[in-house]
């Protein structure tokens, strides 16, 4: 059962410096400042303290079902949010439903992607007392949470579903239980279709072979048929019949507008016959018909992801509380009722309730939502910050300038939410197709009426319904939702998650491409572009830096690499400004101008001019002085991911343009574009509102596919015909996008691209082979030799073909499985 | 052959409770989710054993 040491090699021996050595909870690369002896290795310390809190519960199995499993890396991480949101009463009441004596609450879960994550999710109740029971669903990642009101608040259920890597994000309550009536619905009536279906055609099959010549058996039978076939029609069929009024009505093509007339036409027919003992009788194809067409519809569905509404995206972002600063004492007020002038503290680690201007305090703001940028923006008193920003570094006291509901993270949503509903729904090339299939069919229906009645007046109208009834579209209803659920399938084996078919259909037309830089593009991390100056010191830097979290550390010790022979005696971070410490009896001091001596530090190398260049190129750089004097200017830069000019290249090729709108500086812009090859636009400095404003004009000349990884393209986002988030956290993915991938870059969105092209192909080839069996049937009809077996045999077969082909199609290409 | 006119509605009335039985399940949210029971089957072959000192989380300090 458990595991031999041996399958763990690598966590087994003590680790040379150089080697990359996983955490034992996460997954993700141990920081070398951080690694032990002997295993467990941790990279953070949430991640021990996650592991701490799994093995306390006797849950340590977890990591041996997914090393099993064979995950490589799971890179779930502890945001370690406080989540004090959750007990609010606005919260309770949005989110929380009553389910007996407990209450109910819906979370979606980010980093939930196998076996293992769902039975350490579903100990929850072990972890937490208070807790009766959590259920997880794979497929939407949705944790149902029963607890006891009095013994744990929804707070701390949030807490120790974050501290295990999964953070959560509440889904609305009431949104859900429609969604899943509607599920339930179309399960019974796919259900019931079935059972009817299935004793039509023995009905059929006795009508058939001829063993009920004599009259009153025959009469039994149509009699039974047409009872059965009457709720087939009118209850599971009422599907397409409101949507073939729906259709005829608003006047938009859509395939139940066929599908109804070929229904209606075919019962009426056969209902008229039973009754009065003569003709043809079809209520076995109609049966199957309406059930196949309900398997098409019920797999059109089940892939379809939920689209989160602006208003559940505020309240992942912003928290509703507010610190509201009242005299000397600091309490607790909901972030609605604070007003304009008042003052508002921000302890480190939360995000910002207001917009407003720092009046005391200086830390470093993660502003990554609204400007793009990925790094931290140092604040001081005086600048002005934004709602939903998260203050990184130390309490913060702001005078608030707008209140919640005036904000510009709240303005941002309310256009994002604009732009969705301007958004023209997509029309899908079976519906287009259909449009003129009702036409031709009908046209020829009146052809096959006109022409028999000279011929044979009394078969006319049989050979017309007959023509109807053969030409109902079923292959043509099947071809599309077959062929996007095999490729939605795959897709989401390599990773990529579309919410609708129909975004597989418009991503397949080549338009424009525009990707947001920060994290699409680049890898959104530093790296050291340039060092000048004295390199004897580089050991020193290193030492000093081993323990930093800060960006610039880290990139700085992944440079020159780890030095452990010289003793760091201590060290002193100052936010916005830089690192001091003494290593091996010098004095070490990194960082701004002025953190380094400004003015008076001597030196007798021109590091101004160094900073001045660095500052040229867009790269944020510092300065290293080693006891008072200044040694070296190391600058850095967010280096391009490897993939990305590779996949820009077979992006042009596939006939698609490639532009960058990006919140970085335009100069960083620059630099990065010249290496993209040749692209349509790359403009730097861009709000999201303009973002917004691009893509709407472009959106004039074709369609526009917008790529971003974050909430501050969800304006743009929610604008373009199709909008890819890459690798985004749940806010972003589950808000405005259309298809996310769970892999960063630029290479999951040129897979996405062509795999939504090899699925239009299989759709088209799906349509052109149903086409083909209804031309068949309609030179049958036409020439009189149609009879209800003829017809009983034609649409399987149609279907069937479409069924294998849609099936066996590869599409998007799974990797290979190595477990 | 007049033994149809029994065994037919027989018949009939059988699927009519089989599409009763489905009806039923349905609404108790038997085909709520697909995927994850599958799963769930797979974790509980492990079972879930006791804590033992050998699997002590804490780590002694550097």
């Amino acid at each position: 059962m458990i595991p031999a040491p041996s399958t763990r090699p690598v966590l087994a021996e003590p680790p040379a410096a150089a080697e990359e050595l996983a955490c034992t909870h996460c997954g993700l690369p141990v920081p070398v400042a951080a690694r032990e002896v002997a295993a467990p290795h941790f990279c953070c310390s949430a991640c021990e303290l996650a592991y701490g809190i799994i093995h306390g519960a006797g849950l340590g199995a977890y990591y041996e079902r997914r090393d099993r499993i064979g995950v490589a890396s799971s890179a779930t991480r502890a945001t370690g949010k406080s989540y004090a949101e959750y007990d609010d009463a606005a919260f309770l009441s949005r989110y929380v439903t009553e389910s007996g004596a407990d209450r109910r609450l819906e979370l979606f879960l980010e980093g939930i992607h196998c076996t293992a994550c769902v039975w350490l999710v579903e100990r929850l109740p072990r972890l937490l007392p208070g807790v009766r029971s959590a259920s997880l669903e794979l497929g939407r990642s949705a944790l149902e949470v029963v607890f006891d009101e009095a013994r744990v608040a929804p707070s701390a259920i949030a807490r120790a579903l974050d501290t295990l890597g999964y953070a959560p994000h509440p889904s609305a309550a009431t949104q859900r239980a429609g969604e899943r009536r509607a599920e339930r619905a179309l399960w019974v009536r796919l259900g019931v279709a079935g059972a009817l279906a299935g004793n039509v055609m023995l009905m059929a099959l006795a009508l058939y072979s001829g063993a009920a010549e004599d009259a009153p058996y025959a009469a039994l039978f149509r009699w039974g048929s047409l009872l059965l076939t009457l709720p087939s029609v009118f209850f599971c069929g009422s599907v397409f019949l409101r949507g073939g009024w729906a259709a005829l009505r608003t006047r938009v093509p859509h395939m139940d507008l066929p599908i109804s007339i070929g229904i209606l036409a075919g019962f009426a027919q056969s209902a008229y016959n039973t009754l009065f003992g003569r003709g043809e009788v079809y209520f076995d194809s109609l049966a199957v018909l309406i059930f196949l067409l309900l398997v098409g519809r019920w797999l059109q569905q089940r892939h379809r992801q939920r689209a989160q509404g602006a208003l559940d995206l505020i309240a992942a972002l912003s928290p509703v509380t507010a610190r509201l600063v009242d005299g000397e004492a600091v309490r607790d007020v909901p972030a609605s009722a604070v007003r304009e002038g008042d003052l508002v503290e921000v302890p480190f680690d939360e995000r910002l309730p207001v917009d407003g201007i720092v009046v005391a305090g200086r830390s470093s703001i993660d502003a990554a939502w609204l400007t793009g940028e990925s790094l931290p923006e140092d604040v001081k008193p005086g600048d002005r910050v934004y709602a939903g920003t998260l203050n990184r570094e130390k309490t913060l006291v702001v005078r608030v300038e707008s209140p919640a509901s005036g904000t510009r993270l709240a303005r941002l949503l309310e256009s994002v939410e604009k732009a969705q509903t301007r958004r023209a729904p997509i029309v899908r090339l079976a519906d287009r197709v259909a449009g003129v299939f009702v036409l031709v069919v009908l046209a020829l229906a009146a052809v096959t009426f006109g022409v028999w009645s000279f011929i044979d007046g009394a078969r006319a109208l049989d050979h017309a319904v007959a023509l109807l009834v053969v030409t109902c579209p079923c292959a043509l209803g099947m071809a599309t939702p077959l062929a996007v659920s095999a490729a939605l399938k795959r897709a989401a084996r390599t990773g990529i998650f579309f919410k609708g078919g129909e975004f597989l259909e418009a991503l397949a037309r080549p338009g424009t491409i525009a990707f947001d830089k920060t994290g699409t593009l680049t890898e959104g991390r530093l790296a050291l572009a340039s060092y000048e100056g004295d390199s004897s010191v580089k050991p020193l830097v290193s030492a000093a830096e081993s323990r930093s979290g800060h960006p610039v550390g880290r990139a700085l010790v992944a440079a020159f690499g780890a030095s452990q022979s010289l003793s760091v005696e201590s060290v002193a971070e100052e936010p916005g400004l830089g690192l001091a410490a003494r290593v091996d009896g010098h004095e070490v001091r990194i960082g701004t101008s002025e953190h380094v001596g400004g003015k008076e530090a001597s030196s007798s190398f021109p590091w101004r001019e160094a900073l001045a260049r660095a500052a040229e190129l867009g790269r944020p750089a510092v300065a290293i002085a080693v006891d008072g004097e200044v040694r070296a200017v190391a600058a850095f830069s967010d280096p391009l991911r490897e993939d990305t000019r590779a996949s820009l290249d077979a992006l042009r090729r596939a006939g698609y343009s490639v532009a960058v709108l990006s919140g970085d500086q335009p100069r960083v812009v620059a630099t990065i574009a010249e290496r993209l090859g040749p692209v349509l636009e790359a403009r730097g400095g861009m709000l999201p509102e303009q973002k917004q404003a691009w893509i709407e004009q472009a959106r004039e000349r074709g369609p526009v596919v917008m790529v971003g990884d974050g909430v501050n393209d969800a304006a743009a986002l929610a604008a373009a015909d199709v909008a890819i988030a890459v690798h985004g956290g749940a806010e972003a993915s589950l808000g405005a996008s259309d298809v996310f991938t769970t892999a960063p870059g630029v290479g999951k969105v040129l897979e996405a691209v062509l795999g939504a092209r090899r699925t239009l192909a299989v759709i088209r080839r799906g349509i052109a082979f149903s086409l083909a069996y209804n031309v068949a049937g309609v030179v049958l009809c036409m020439g009189g030799w149609i009879s209800p077996l003829v017809a009983a045999l034609l649409m399987p077969l149609s279907s069937l073909t479409v069924v294998t082909q849609a099936l066996r199609a590869r599409t998007f290409d799974a990797p290979r499985r190595t477990a | 052959m007049t033994v149809l006119f029994v065994v037919l509605p027989l018949a009939v009335l059988l699927s009519l409770l089989s599409a009763l039985a489905f009806v039923w399940a349905t609404r108790r949210g038997q085909f709520d989710d697909l995927d994850t029971p599958a799963v769930r089957l797979l974790c509980d072959d492990l079972g879930e054993r006791p804590r033992s000192p050998s699997q002590n989380p804490s780590r002694s300090p550097p």
